[in-house]
């Protein structure tokens, strides 16, 4: 059968569409509703940049843990606390203000020197800072014993600082709230767009437009991972500042993959939320449901070994965990591309297995 | 129902249930090349599924559909770029311009660039080519939603209820954009619960209700085929009536506050009547309508 076109102004269409044409027309069309948005924009880039802030400022207040220590009066023992750098020193005027500021809760302990006669008090609730203060008065005061009886000590100490596997708060609080922020981006992204796309009605209108499934999809993931890249160059630009003192690992381009995979499977996962979510309501809800209690259990927030050892064995089945390992691996552990193997299997892998589920579940229109 | 060549749709006989409710129960009609096709009918007479199961949005329970001579079910890809529809809520991405909107749309037929500001023009919205689609009037939004429909210059457009809810001026302005595409030889199917509209525009009518379609023809066909009386009226007062009712043909005659009003089956010799005793004061003459054939075939006042 065939059809005359009757039509006599200029022909439209000039060309067969193409899936490249449609991918790129539906891209710039993500991309500018995301920039458009204020909300979203909110979302995905402020909002978690305030806590990498808040955080970053709280656990990074002179860096490390110093004992307190109240002091009363001065001389060579108060020099030589003060030298060992492991504790920090407040002055009193008498022995009683200390006592006082002791049992108030306000130091673990304090050192008065008067004459030769060196007392120490502390407090009996916390055994810890006991034990540290009075080791390093001992010490103290067993060194100035030496040295006032002229006596060559016969044991010496070599001690030496070791870099240990815990980090600084912002080497841990860098991957891990980008690794959360990454995911939230990639689900709220997937989950939105899908919904509203449902709701107002784009998705049947595009299925009565020459495109496949699989343009739409690939240019809404394309956008989410151009968001992700920002959103981890924003991380780290920020991180780095002397404030926060982020120190970068020489192998940090390796968190390049890691990022466009991570947001391939939580895009995968958006994809389901938003299959099974009838509103914007519902879908942020579950949305926050699958990746806030997941961003905890993975360690997003505070380091993955101060969690009980089960915790840890569990958190190994989300794929947030292994976003989590593999940034830290490459962004600040400095190690190498073998540490990023794993997680990337694992993120391709949840990829896959969350996206085979919701190309079943997916549904053009909501009837 | 023959399947003739120039045939651009035929629906054969289809049904449709949502649960309990039968939507469409036994629908058949076609559309020839061309021509400016309506279907008509209250809220909930099942014309948006009727049109949705014709472009192969929906798969009917029974029944089957041949547009441009191919099964628009299940999606048929070489289809989609000849056919353009706008569904009955508009469709758009959000926060684009009404430009962005039809250059999204055009790239993905393949369209030249250009097309988008030639569409807007055609529906007279060239100035809010950058206005986003949340700060357009419902009117500008249902012009944009056809523009949107037509982009790529198809051979079948399905509008679905392109009018409802515009104030009457957009409406009138919408007429004329859709006149516009007939006169570009397109073919034309379309709902409205507005009868008159349908009467203006449509070359035929299918008047639906209860997934059915009652009668189906041109409108001036269903209304003669009605064989309803005409009425004529006047302002009271400028001729008594006892002299009404002994015009020629006047078969009663009715007066109120408002007029005087004469009911006939030919109004020709009752007007020149009037005519030779300058007696056309007021004159109104109100021939039966699309609303009258409703009432006819349902028993009950239309009420959309
Ligand atoms: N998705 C749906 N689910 C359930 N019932 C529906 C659905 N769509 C339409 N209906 C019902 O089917 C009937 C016909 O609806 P519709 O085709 O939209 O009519 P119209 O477009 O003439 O208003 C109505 O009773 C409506 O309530
Ligand atoms: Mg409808």
């Amino acid at each position: 059968m065939t059809v005359t076109n009757e039509d006599v102004g200029q022909q439209a269409r000039t060309e067969t569409p193409s899936s490249s044409h449609s991918f790129k027309a539906l891209s710039r069309a993500a991309f500018k509703g995301f920039i458009r948005d204020r909300a979203t924009l909110f979302w995905t880039i402020l909002f978690p940049l305030m806590f990498l802030v808040i955080f970053g400022l709280l656990f990074n207040d002179g860096g490390e843990n110093k004992t307190e220590l109240g002091v009363v009066g001065d001389g060579p023992v108060i020099t030589a606390l003060e030298k060992t750098g492991a504790v920090e020193i407040t002055e009193f005027d008498s022995q009683d203000a200390a006592l006082t500021a002791v049992q108030e809760g306000d130091v673990p302990g304090y050192v008065a020197v008067d004459g030769d006669t060196v007392t120490v008090r502390y407090a009996a609730s916390n055994q810890a800072s006991a034990g540290v203060i009075n080791g390093l008065v001992d010490g103290v005061v067993n060194n100035a014993n030496m040295q006032a009886a002229n006596v060559q000590p016969r044991f010496t100490v070599d001690a030496q600082q070791v870099e240990d596997s815990s980090l600084e708060p912002i080497q841990y609080l860098t991957p891990g709230l980008l690794a959360w922020a990454v995911a939230m981006g990639a689900v709220f992204g997937s989950a939105l767009t899908l919904v509203v796309w449902r709701k107002n009605q784009v998705l049947r209108r595009l299925r009565l437009a020459p495109v496949s499934p699989l343009a739409i999809l690939s240019s809404r993931l394309t956008v989410s991972i151009g968001i992700a890249f920002v959103q981890a160059f924003v991380f780290i630009a920020l991180a780095l500042l002397p404030v926060f003192g982020l120190q970068l690992s020489g192998q940090w381009y390796l968190a390049v993959p890691l990022v466009a995979l991570g947001t391939l499977a939580f895009f995968a996962i958006g994809m389901l939320v938003g299959s099974f979510s009838k509103t914007e309501e519902s879908a942020s809800g579950a949305a926050n449901l699958v990746v806030l209690p997941m961003a905890f259990l993975s360690g997003s927030f505070f380091p993955i070994d101060q969690t009980p050892e089960w915790l840890q064995a569990v958190s190994m089945v989300l794929p947030m965990r292994h976003l989590n390992d593999g940034l830290s691996a490459v962004l600040v552990r400095g190690q190498g591309l073998e540490a990023i193997l794993l997680p990337c299997g694992v993120l391709i892998a949840f990829a896959v297995v969350v996206g085979f589920i919701a190309s079943r579940v997916f549904t053009w229109d909501d009837a | 129902m023959t399947d003739h060549p120039s045939d651009a749709l035929v629906v054969e006989d289809i049904h449709m249930a949502y649960g309990d409710v039968r939507a469409v129960n036994g629908v058949s009609f076609s559309v020839r090349q061309g021509e400016f096709f309506g279907i008509l009918g209250p809220n909930g007479a099942g014309k948006t599924t009727t049109l949705e199961i014709s472009e192969g949005l929906r798969k009917p329970d029974a029944g089957s559909v041949r547009l441009l001579g191919e099964s628009p079910w299940p999606r048929n890809v070489r289809l989609l770029p000849r056919i353009g529809v706008q569904l009955q809520a508009s469709a758009f991405f959000e926060k684009l311009t009404a430009r962005e909107q039809l250059e999204t749309f055009g790239d993905l037929y393949g369209c030249p660039p250009g097309r988008a500001m030639e569409m807007l023009e055609m529906v007279g919205l060239a100035e809010k080519a950058n206005t986003p689609d949340n700060k357009l009037s419902g009117g500008q939004r249902q012009r944009l939603s056809i523009a949107c429909a037509l982009v790529h210059d198809p051979d079948i457009v399905f509008l679905d209820e392109p009018t409802a809810g515009l104030d009457p001026q957009s409406r009138r302005n919408l007429w004329d954009v859709l006149r516009e595409i007939k006169a570009r030889g397109k073919t034309i199917i379309y709902t409205t619960h507005y009868m008159d509209e349908a009467e203006t525009l449509c070359d035929r009518v299918a008047i639906m209700d209860h997934g059915k379609i009652l009668a189906l023809d041109a409108p001036a066909a269903l209304v003669r085929d009605l064989d309803a009386a005409t009425r004529v009226s006047l302002t009271p007062g400028i001729l008594p009536e006892e002299e009404a009712r002994r015009l020629p043909g006047a078969e009663s005659v009715d007066t109120d506050e408002i007029s005087l009003t004469i009911t006939t089956r030919t109004p020709a010799p009752v007007l020149t009547a009037l005519a030779e005793r300058q007696a056309l004061d007021g004159l109104q003459v109100r021939t039966a309508t699309l609303e009258d054939v409703f009432l006819e075939l349902t028993g009950r006042e239309y009420r959309a």
